[in-house]
């Protein structure tokens, strides 16, 4: 059994059809709740628990498909490259507005994780989750934080805000479209941004863009950490 | 061979920012420092998207998928996370909405002053 499971290939392959159900159950419900990437991790999870296979053994292939998360932030670089224009022409409210919004993610983050007296480590896992996976979890691990803690909370946040968004909007009594889009980004990065999208298409754009300033301003400001 | 060449120009920039990520006196995540290069390399113009559109279409649209390894290794931490499930819940909770009204509130502020100084002038 454990031989069977040893080979990279289970690993790649049971996380490719976790992923493929987790999109069709997603494009059913239309839910942002059925997120294809928590379906996926909950099915591989299962399916490891039920047939009593190690996570050594998964991550075989799992450390190949982790392989790919470097190039794939890497291209964020393309998606914020298409949209400059917007950039170069509303510069100085997106800077202002994700300076502020990251600063106001990590201190808030550091500060209640420690008013409820959680771990150091777990601490540092928590402070990058309002910004995108990858970046995230970049700062994360090079801080000595866990990664799968920060995967989890940044998926629940992003999960979160693009429920909460419409209410966010009205509470805030937020009017225009650019702020309503980069508010959104800067506290639900992708998962946000694909309600962004449905609310409009400035908003959906200042959404997408927020996601990368926010990043970059988020690792800038992790260099302060220790 | 058009496709093996996109992933060559993908990995290597990967590759140039992990020794980047090395040579660094302080902590700065790889993937960042490779997404900054590849940001340069296309405002200089050396780089042109078409010559990494479809690895980049590929990545970038199957991005979720790539995280599953990750998240899966949370069952290697299940005993940390019982006893914090609920305050993680909450810290998750009150800083996304803490964060939407601060960035609200600074592009508002900032969109309101450029508003004001445009009527001065």
């Amino acid at each position: 059994m454990l031989e069977l499971t040893a080979s990279p290939f289970f690993g790649i392959a049971l996380s490719i059809i976790a992923f493929f159900i987790g999109e069709k159950i997603q494009k059913k419900t239309g839910f942002a709740i059925c997120n294809p990437l928590i379906i996926a991790i909950v099915l591989v999870i299962a399916v490891l628990s039920i047939f009593g296979i190690s996570y050594e053994s998964y991550n075989v292939g799992g450390t190949i498909i982790n392989m790919f998360l470097a190039p794939a932030t890497a291209c964020l670089a393309v998606s914020v490259y298409t949209k400059i224009q917007i950039l170069k022409e509303n510069w100085l409210p997106i800077v202002v507005g994700c300076t502020v919004g990251s600063l106001a993610s990590m201190g808030s983050a550091y500060l209640l994780c420690h008013l409820f007296g959680l771990d150091d480590a777990v601490v540092v896992s928590m402070i990058p989750k309002s910004v995108t996976t990858p970046i995230a979890v970049g700062i994360s691990t090079s801080h000595g934080g866990i990664a799968s803690i920060t995967v989890v909370a940044v998926i629940f946040t992003g999960i979160f805000g693009n429920i909460a968004a419409p209410f966010l909007i009205r509470l805030f009594r937020v009017k225009d479209a650019m702020t309503a889009g980069l508010s959104i980004g800067a506290c639900s990065h992708a998962v946000g941004t694909s309600k962004a999208i449905e609310l409009g298409e400035t908003e959906g754009a200042m959404s997408g863009l927020a996601i990368g300033v926010c990043g970059i301003i988020t690792v800038l400001f992790s260099l302060f950490l220790h | 061979m058009k496709l093996l060449k996109q992933v060559a120009i993908i990995f290597s920039i990967c590759w140039v920012s992990e020794i980047v990520e090395q040579l660094l006196p302080f902590s700065f995540p790889a993937s960042v420092i490779g997404m900054i290069l590849l940001f340069v390399f296309l405002l200089s113009g050396g780089l042109k998207i078409a010559h990494i559109q479809e690895k980049s279409d590929f990545l970038l649209s199957n991005m979720a998928f790539f995280f599953i390894p990750a998240g899966v290794s949370v069952m290697n931490y299940f005993d940390v996370l019982k006893s914090s499930a609920l305050p993680l819940l909450l810290v998750c909770v009150l800083t996304t909405v803490i964060t939407f009204a601060a960035t609200a509130g600074g592009v508002k502020l900032t969109l309101c002053l450029m508003q004001q100084k445009r009527k001065k002038k």
